[in-house]
């Protein structure tokens, strides 16, 4: 279909690219999916948009009421959330951390979201403790909640998963970074559903260092709607691997992805280290213009690493 | 097995403020029996109620988290570095 009548109706129906020429072994076939291709620019657009619906047939969002809602978000879900809210007649409250790109926080102004800061040192913790309040102080704003909300995982259950099957029936191993778990969780069980021999891997940065604002570990979190039932594997991948595969995407195949997606395809490109034959999908959530700004491409390797201690690129 | 152990900022407190420490073992449940005797002050932050892994602790060898490995039962070899987070929100969010 090349004709719609809305822009979210562009949401979803992303590509799948190979990216043999990374694999470590031709019998490894690797295939990206371009989220990047959404109309908000990442994955985060299909999540939008299911639970604004679930909301408005849960009567919690009147399509055109100008109701507020809020989510933490470090920039992706944000502004997915933007368009979908000004498509629906709602207007929206961003809580994000002071220290994203500068690009996303134009992209949430230009979309017209308020944004609310957080600091940056507590992480995206820091943004969901910050929502949570505000929620408290104010009951008419509707906190979609992408952490505890089952829309979530039932958008990539009910989209991206059946995609990825259709376009490649054949696929052993499914790889995408660890979030909110959404993607993993929705996409896992679905694939599994389909094919239970699937595995499931998870790359995930290591947040951990950098959440200075942690005073013990009981301040921890784990999403409600993750299941660690459905992943079979779980890595950590450096800033700097994610940089250096991030480039690597961009000179070897030509695609030019966000610096999450050089995690995840590090992640697929070690995993695919430990096969002997097979394929894998590998998510790639955005694509590379929201990074322009943090040197990705064109600096030198550790002045961007230096760099990515203190920016939050994912 | 000789391997190092890198611990959070959030648990260096109870372990002398160090930030890496050499222990000795086969499993990582004999190095965390190595290290919980050493600093005791670590027990409660590594081990959960039922003998398991801490909910809020994320434990790997070599950048594997090793619940997708034999857990507690998962081997080491010599110049394994093993990692200690705490699990909190993360991703492109």
């Amino acid at each position: 279909m090349t004709r719609h009548d809305s822009v979210l109706d562009l949401i979803g129906g992303t590509p799948l690219v190979g990216i043999h020429a990374l694999s470590p072994n031709p019998d490894v076939r690797i295939w990206a999916k371009l989220e990047g291709q959404n109309p908000g620019g990442s994955s985060k657009d299909r999540i939008a948009r299911q639970m604004v619906q679930m909301a408005e047939a849960d009567g919690i969002l009147t399509p055109g009421s100008g109701q507020i809602i809020l989510e933490p978000s470090s920039g992706n879900t944000g502004i997915g959330l933007a368009l979908v809210a000004k498509l629906r007649g709602y207007r929206l409250r961003v809580v994000l951390p002071d220290n994203v790109s500068i690009e996303r926080r134009q992209l949430l102004q230009i979309f017209g979201a308020e944004v609310v800061a957080s600091p940056g040192a507590e992480g995206s913790n820091g943004a969901i403790r910050r929502a949570e309040q505000l929620a408290a102080e104010d009951d008419s704003l509707v906190l979609l909640f992408q952490y505890g909300n089952p829309a979530n995982p039932l958008a990539h259950y009910t989209t991206t998963g059946p995609e990825i099957l259709a376009d490649c029936p054949e696929v052993d191993v499914f790889c995408a970074g660890l979030g909110t778990s959404g993607t993993l969780m929705g996409v896992g069980r679905f694939l599994k559903e389909h094919k239970p021999d699937l595995v499931v891997v998870a790359v995930e940065p290591p947040a951990g260092e950098l959440v200075q604002g942690l005073r013990n570990l009981d301040d921890g979190f784990v999403p409600p709607i993750f299941d660690p039932d459905v992943l079979d594997r779980k890595m950590i991948v450096r800033p700097r691997e994610s940089i250096e595969w991030t480039r690597r995407l961009l000179s070897s195949c030509g695609v030019f992805a966000g610096i999450s997606s050089g995690a995840a395809v590090a992640g697929a490109v070690k995993y695919a280290a430990s096969m002997t034959s097979g394929t894998i999908v590998v998510l790639l959530p955005d694509g590379g213009w929201k990074y322009l700004s943090s040197g990705a491409w064109t600096d030198d390797l550790d002045v961007v690493e230096e760099r990515a201690q203190r920016i939050n690129y994912w | 097995m000789a391997v190092d152990i890198k611990l959070p900022t959030v648990l260096r407190t109870h372990a002398d403020g160090q930030a890496s420490i050499a222990v000795e073992g086969a499993t990582i449940g004999d190095v965390f029996a190595d290290l919980v005797e050493r600093y005791p002050g670590l027990k409660a932050n590594l081990i959960g109620d039922d003998g398991g892994l801490h909910k809020f602790v994320n434990v790997y060898v070599n950048d594997d988290d090793i619940r997708y490995l034999q857990q507690l039962d998962t081997k080491l070899a010599d110049g394994d570095v093993i990692s200690i987070l705490p699990a909190v929100a993360g991703g492109a969010i």
